[in-house]
C-alpha cells in the first residue's frame, strides 16, 4: 500500500528560521586554529562555505555541521555553528536523526572519500536513497590523508601508496555515478580551486530539499599532490572541463577546438568535435529529469583520468523527503488520536482486584 | 508474577488438587500447561490467548514462549517444534513453571520433543490425526507412542483434532487445508473448558483479528466452540479444574510481555520528560517487537526509524539526542557489538541516550530465539578506552516498564548513555502488571541550556562545564542563539570543551567521566531474609529473579533459611551492596552465563562468590536451583 502524501514542493531551507542580521564570514569562524597542512584544498572549501553561508539569511544557531573522521572531518571545529565531529563514516546516520527530528535546522555533512565511500559507504547510499534533508559535502582527494597516505576507494588503479607498494589493484568508485545509482535527488561536482563554481554549487545544493551530494575535487598536497592539476592548468582545463548548465547544450573546449556531447546510435553519450556535429544532435542538459539515466550517462563521460571532467549539477529533482513524510505521519497521528498515556497503559483487557 | 511485599507463600511443588471436590470438578492452586506443535500450527497465538483468558480471570501467571529461529522449519520435524508454556495460579507465582502438568501435542514431533519434561501423572492431550506412519517416522518412532505403552504413566487424551475441526467448520465453505488451520482454536477451546476459562475475550479477539475475512473469523470461532463442547460432552474428559483468582495486591491489572512493557516505559518516559522520543533500530530477534510497538505510537511524538544497520540505528538516536530528543536504540547482543563505537562517542559527548539490549544466546548469531545473560561484560566493558556506562536489568516482564523510566531518569539527569539489559525470556514472557497511575510516575523534565556560562566571564558557552552535584554537563541544543558549540569524539578540555591533547587534562577527564557514573544515585538493595537467620545469600540479576525466588520459597517451606537479593543496577552498584555481601557466610550467584557477575563481585568486594551457571538457552528451573541452594545451605550448617 502506498500513500500519496501530497506534500508541496519546498526548498531545502524552508522551515529554518531566517534573520535580518548581516552576517559575514567572520561570524561563522570559530576561535579554533585551523590545522590542515599548508596548501590543503580544505582551506579553499572552508573559506567558500564561511563566505557563502551569510547569504542564506538563516540564523547561525540553526546551522549544524556533522562530520566523521578524516582530515575533512575537522571542518565543524572551524565553524562557529553547532557541530559534531563524530566517528568514522557515521556522520550521515547522526545527521539523519538530527534532520528528522529538527526541521528548523540546516544540516550539513562533511565527509571524504575514505569516510564517506569506504567505511561509511553504506550510510551514504542509504541517506541518499532515503532522501533526508541534508547536504553532503564529499571532499575527494583520492587518498587517505589523516592516516598518512594509504589508497582510498577513489584512488587510481596501480597507485603506489604505503599500503600498496606494488600498486593498487582496486577499482575506484565514481562518486557521482554511485550517488545517482542510490537515487540521490541532487548530485553535483565541483573543484576546490574554483571558488565561484564551488559557491554556486553549494548554493544550489542548499536550496534543494532532500539529500544533496556535492563531490568536491580537493588536492592533498602531502600524499597525493597534483591529482587534479590538469584541471588547474589553464590550457588543460579548457580542453577537459565540462560545466553542466541546465537547459544548455553540453559543450566545452577552447575557442579553436570546441567539443560537444552527442548521443550515438547505440544511445550512448560521446564527445564529438563541434564543427563536425549537427547542432540538433547535441545533448541538452536536463537536471530535472525524473529518471537517472541521463545524469548517469553524463557521469560516465569522464572517468578516473579526468578527460573530460564533468562538473556542475548532474541532477536536481524534487521528490518527497524522508523527514518531511515521517513528521507528517506524526502530525497526522496526533490529530487523529489524542495522546492519552493512561489510556494506552490501561489497554482494553484489564481486571481489578 | 507481581511485585508483592512481605511474606510470600511457598511455591507449591504439586498441582495441589483438593480431594474434597466432587469428581467432575476439582479445585487446584496452580497449573502449568504447555502447548506444542509445528511452528506453523499457531501455538504462540494459542498460548497467548489462553494467557489472556487466565489474566482476565484474575489468576497470577507467567509464560515462557519457546520457538525455533527458522520461520517455517520442515513440517513435522523436531527442529520445527514451537511451544508456549503458561503457569497460572490462585496465588502469586514467580516462574513459568519447571514441568508442565498438561501437554497439548499437536503432532508426534511435539510429543517427542516435550515428553522428557513431563512429571509422572501429567495429562497429555494429543491430536491423533497427525500420528500417521509418515509423521511418526520423521521423528524416529518405529511404533506409535500412543500404542507402545510408553505413555502409560500419563493421563492420555486422544483427540482427532484435525477431523473434528474440519467437521465443525465445514459449513463456512473453507478449503480443507484452510479449515484444518483452525485446529489450534479447537485445542484452545478444549483447554478453556478444562480450566473454566472465560471465553468472551477470545471470541472478540477472533472477530477483530479476522475482521477483513469474516469466513475465517467464523471458522475459528466454530473451531473454538467445538473444542469447548467436545470437552463438555465427551466422557473421556470427566474432570475439569478450577483455579481461583489470585489474591494479588489491590489494583487494576493487565497482562504484558517484557517488550510491550519496555515500549510503554519508553513512551511514558517521553511524556514525563516532555521530550520527543526517537527510536533508531534495526530488526533483530528478540528485540524487533519493541520497534513494532513503538511504531504504533506516533501520536505520542514517537518517531521510529528503521535504519540500514545497527550502527545507523544508534547513530540516528544520538543525532536526535544532540537535537534535544530522547534518543533510544534497541537491539540484541550482536547488534550491541556493532553499536559499541557509537556508544563510546555518546560517552565522550556526554549526551543522554538509551540502549536496550534484549540478550539472546551467543556468541555470534548464537541462539536468536533463546535466552541468556551473557552480555553483561559487553555492556559494562565492551568499548575502547575507559568508557563507563550505567547498566540496568529488569527482573521480570512487567519490571521492564519501571526500568525504562529509571534508565531515562539516569540518562537525562546525568547526561549519559544508559544500557538496559533485558533478555529473551523477559521480552517474550508475560505476567500481570498493575497499571500505574501516570500522574504518579516520576517527573523527568530537563532544562536545556539557554545562556552563556563561561567561567572566565566571556559571553561564551562552555559545553563541558559541570553541575557540581551530578557532574552532568549542560545540554545546549541547536537553535539556541549564542550557545553555538562543537562536540566530538576527540578528548575535550575540561570546561571549555575545545580539543585537548594535554596529558593532565585527559587524566582529569577520564576520572571525571568515571566519577559522574559512580556518583549516580541508585536505590539500595533490599534483602529478603524472613527469619533473619540465614547464613547463605543468593544474589542474581535480571530474569533469574523468578526461579531464584521460587527456589528460596521451596527451601523455606522445607524449614531452611536462605536470604535473597537481586541486582537491578549493575553499574553503578548499590551503595550498600558490599556491606550486605560481607554480612553472609556464603554467597551464591546463579547466572545464565559463565559467571560474569560473580567475577565482578569477587574483584570489587573481595567476597568468595560461588558461581552457579547455566547456558542452555532456557531460564533456570526452580527445581534445579532448589537443589543447588539447599546443598549450599546444608554445607553452611555443617
Amino acid at each position: 500500500m502506498t500513500t500519496n502524501l501530497g506534500l508541496p514542493t519546498m526548498g531545502g531551507l524552508d522551515g529554518v528560521p531566517t534573520t535580518d542580521e548581516e552576517y559575514s564570514a567572520k561570524d561563522f569562524t570559530s576561535d579554533q586554529e585551523v590545522r590542515w597542512c599548508p596548501g590543503c584544498g580544505d582551506y579553499a572549501v572552508l573559506a567558500a562555505v564561511r563566505g557563502f553561508l551569510p547569504e542564506l539569511g538563516i540564523k547561525r544557531e540553526n546551522t549544524v555541521f556533522v562530520s566523521g573522521i578524516g582530515c575533512s572531518a575537522r571542518f565543524p571545529y572551524y565553524m562557529n555553528t553547532y557541530g559534531m565531529h563524530s566517528i568514522h563514516g557515521r556522520a550521515p546516520t547522526i545527521a539523519t536523526g538530527l534532520a528528522t527530528t529538527r526541521p528548523d535546522l540546516s544540516v550539513w555533512v562533511v565527509t571524504g572519500d575514505g569516510d564517506g565511500l569506504s567505511i561509511g559507504g553504506n550510510h551514504l547510499i542509504h541517506a541518499l536513497r532515503r532522501n533526508v534533508n541534508i547536504t553532503v559535502l564529499l571532499f575527494n582527494n583520492r587518498i587517505y590523508g589523516l592516516t598518512k597516505g594509504q589508497y582510498s576507494p577513489t584512488s587510481d588503479q596501480g597507485m603506489v601508496t604505503k599500503s600498496t607498494p606494488a600498486g593498487s589493484v582496486d577499482t575506484p568508485f565514481n562518486p557521482v555515478s554511485l550517488a545517482l545509482g542510490a537515487e540521490a535527488g541532487f548530485v553535483a561536482r565541483t573543484l576546490d580551486s574554483d571558488r565561484a563554481h564551488l559557491t554556486e554549487t553549494l548554493r544550489a545544493a542548499a536550496a534543494h530539499r532532500g539529500s544533496s551530494l556535492v563531490e568536491i575535487y580537493q588536492n592533498c598536497p602531502i600524499f597525493n599532490d597534483g591529482a587534479f592539476d590538469v584541471l588547474k592548468d589553464a590550457d588543460e582545463k579548457q580542453r577537459r572541463l565540462i560545466q553542466l548548465r541546465h537547459g544548455q547544450p553540453v559543450t566545452f573546449g577552447p575557442e579553436h577546438e570546441r567539443f560537444g556531447v552527442v548521443r550515438d546510435e547505440g544511445g550512448e553519450l560521446r564527445v564529438a568535435k563541434l564543427d563536425e556535429t549537427d547542432e540538433r544532435d547535441l545533448v541538452i542538459h536536463d537536471a530535472h529529469r525524473a529518471d537517472t539515466g541521463h545524469a548517469f550517462a553524463l557521469s560516465r563521460l569522464g572517468g578516473q583520468d579526468l578527460d573530460p571532467t564533468v562538473t556542475g549539477v548532474f541532477r536536481d529533482v524534487d521528490r518527497p523527503t524522508y523527514d518531511d513524510q515521517a513528521r507528517q505521519q506524526l502530525d497526522d497521528a496526533a490529530r487523529q488520536r489524542p495522546a492519552d498515556l493512561q489510556q494506552l497503559l490501561t489497554g482494553r483487557d484489564t481486571w481489578t482486584i | 508474577m507481581v511485585a508483592t511485599n512481605g511474606q510470600q507463600p511457598a511455591e507449591r511443588t504439586g498441582s495441589g488438587a483438593d480431594e474434597q471436590q466432587p469428581d467432575t470438578q476439582r479445585k487446584v492452586n496452580r497449573v502449568v500447561i504447555r502447548f506444542a506443535g509445528d511452528s506453523g500450527d499457531g501455538m504462540q497465538l494459542t498460548g497467548d490467548r489462553f494467557t489472556s483468558e487466565a489474566a482476565a480471570f484474575g489468576n497470577d501467571l507467567a509464560t515462557l514462549p519457546n520457538y525455533p529461529a527458522e520461520i517455517r522449519a520442515p513440517a513435522g520435524t523436531l527442529p520445527g517444534v514451537s511451544s508456549f508454556q503458561l503457569h497460572f495460579a490462585d496465588y502469586d507465582i514467580l516462574t513459568p513453571g519447571d514441568r508442565p502438568d498438561v501437554l497439548v501435542a499437536m503432532n508426534p514431533a511435539a510429543l517427542k520433543a516435550n515428553l522428557g519434561d513431563l512429571p509422572h501423572g501429567a495429562t497429555v492431550v494429543v491430536n491423533t490425526d497427525e500420528f500417521t506412519k509418515r509423521n511418526l517416522k520423521k521423528v524416529g518412532y518405529e511404533q506409535s507412542p500412543l500404542e507402545s505403552g510408553e505413555l502409560d504413566r500419563f493421563t492420555l487424551h486422544r483427540v482427532a483434532m484435525s477431523e473434528l475441526t474440519k467437521g465443525a467448520v465445514a459449513e463456512t465453505g473453507l478449503t480443507r487445508k484452510e479449515a484444518e488451520r483452525c485446529k489450534n482454536m479447537f485445542a484452545l477451546g478444549l483447554l478453556s473448558w478444562m480450566y473454566h476459562r472465560p471465553t468472551e475475550n477470545t471470541e472478540r479477539f477472533l472477530r477483530e483479528k479476522f475482521s477483513g475475512k469474516p469466513q475465517v473469523a467464523e471458522a475459528n470461532l466454530l473451531a473454538f466452540r467445538a473444542g469447548w463442547n467436545y470437552g463438555e460432552t465427551t466422557e473421556s474428559f470427566a474432570v475439569s479444574y478450577e483455579v481461583e483468582p489470585a489474591s494479588l495486591p489491590e489494583g487494576t491489572y493487565r497482562q504484558v510481555t517484557g517488550n510491550l512493557a519496555l515500549s510503554y516505559g519508553l513512551v511514558a518516559a517521553g511524556r514525563r520528560s516532555e521530550l520527543p522520543v526517537f527510536l533508531g533500530s534495526y530488526p533483530i530477534t528478540p528485540a524487533s517487537d519493541v520497534l513494532h510497538e513503538m511504531a504504533k505510537h506516533k501520536n505520542f511524538g514517537v518517531t521510529t526509524f528503521q535504519a540500514e544497520d545497527e550502527i545507523a540505528g544508534v547513530g540516528a538516536a544520538l543525532g536526535a539526542a544532540f537535537g534535544g530528543s530522547l534518543g533510544v536504540t534497541t537491539t540484541s547482543g550482536p547488534g550491541l557489538a556493532l553499536k559499541s563505537e557509537t556508544i563510546g562517542l555518546a560517552v565522550a559527548l556526554e549526551l543522554p541516550m538509551l540502549i536496550c539490549d534484549i540478550q539472546r544466546g551467543g556468541p555470534s548469531t548464537g541462539l536468536p530465539t533463546k535466552t541468556e545473560q551473557a552480555d553483561l561484560l559487553q555492556a559494562l566493558y565492551g568499548r575502547n578506552g575507559e568508557s563507563p556506562v550505567p547498566v540496568l536489568a529488569p527482573r521480570s516482564p512487567a519490571d521492564c516498564f519501571d526500568i525504562a523510566i529509571d534508565a531515562a531518569r539516569i540518562a537525562l539527569t546525568y547526561r549519559t548513555p544508559v544500557l538496559l539489559l533485558s533478555d529473551g525470556a523477559t521480552a517474550n514472557g508475560s505476567e500481570p502488571w498493575m497499571i500505574p497511575d501516570v500522574e504518579q510516575l516520576p517527573d523527568l523534565r530537563v532544562d536545556f541550556a539557554t545562556e552563556a556560562n563561561a567561567a572566565d566571564g566571556s559571553e561564551e558557552f562552555w559545553p563541558y562545564l559541570r553541575d557540581p552535584e551530578t557532574l552532568a554537563r549542560q545540554w545546549a541544543i541547536p537553535g539556541t542563539a549564542g550557545l553555538e558549540h562543537r562536540v566530538g569524539g576527540l578528548e575535550k578540555l575540561d570546561g571549555k570543551g575545545s580539543i585537548s591533547y594535554d596529558p593532565d587534562n585527559h587524566d582529569a577527564m577520564v576520572r571525571l567521566r568515571q566519577r559522574r557514573i559512580d556518583g549516580i544515585e541508585v536505590d539500595d538493595v533490599e534483602v529478603d531474609d524472613p527469619g533473619g537467620q540465614a547464613r547463605v545469600l543468593v544474589l542474581g540479576w535480571g530474569s533469574s529473579y523468578g526461579p531464584i525466588g521460587a527456589a528460596c520459597r521451596r527451601l523455606r517451606a522445607r524449614g531452611m533459611s536462605i536470604a535473597q537479593t537481586h541486582l537491578r543496577h549493575l553499574n553503578p552498584m548499590p551503595g550498600n551492596l558490599g556491606e550486605i555481601l560481607r554480612s553472609y557466610e556464603r554467597l551464591v550467584v546463579p547466572e545464565m552465563n559463565m559467571g560474569q557477575l560473580a567475577m565482578l563481585l569477587r574483584s570489587r568486594y573481595l567476597v568468595d562468590a560461588q558461581s552457579y551457571t547455566k547456558v542452555a538457552g532456557l531460564p533456570f528451573q526452580a527445581e534445579e536451583l532448589e537443589t543447588v541452594l539447599s546443598d549450599v545451605v546444608r554445607g553452611a550448617e555443617l
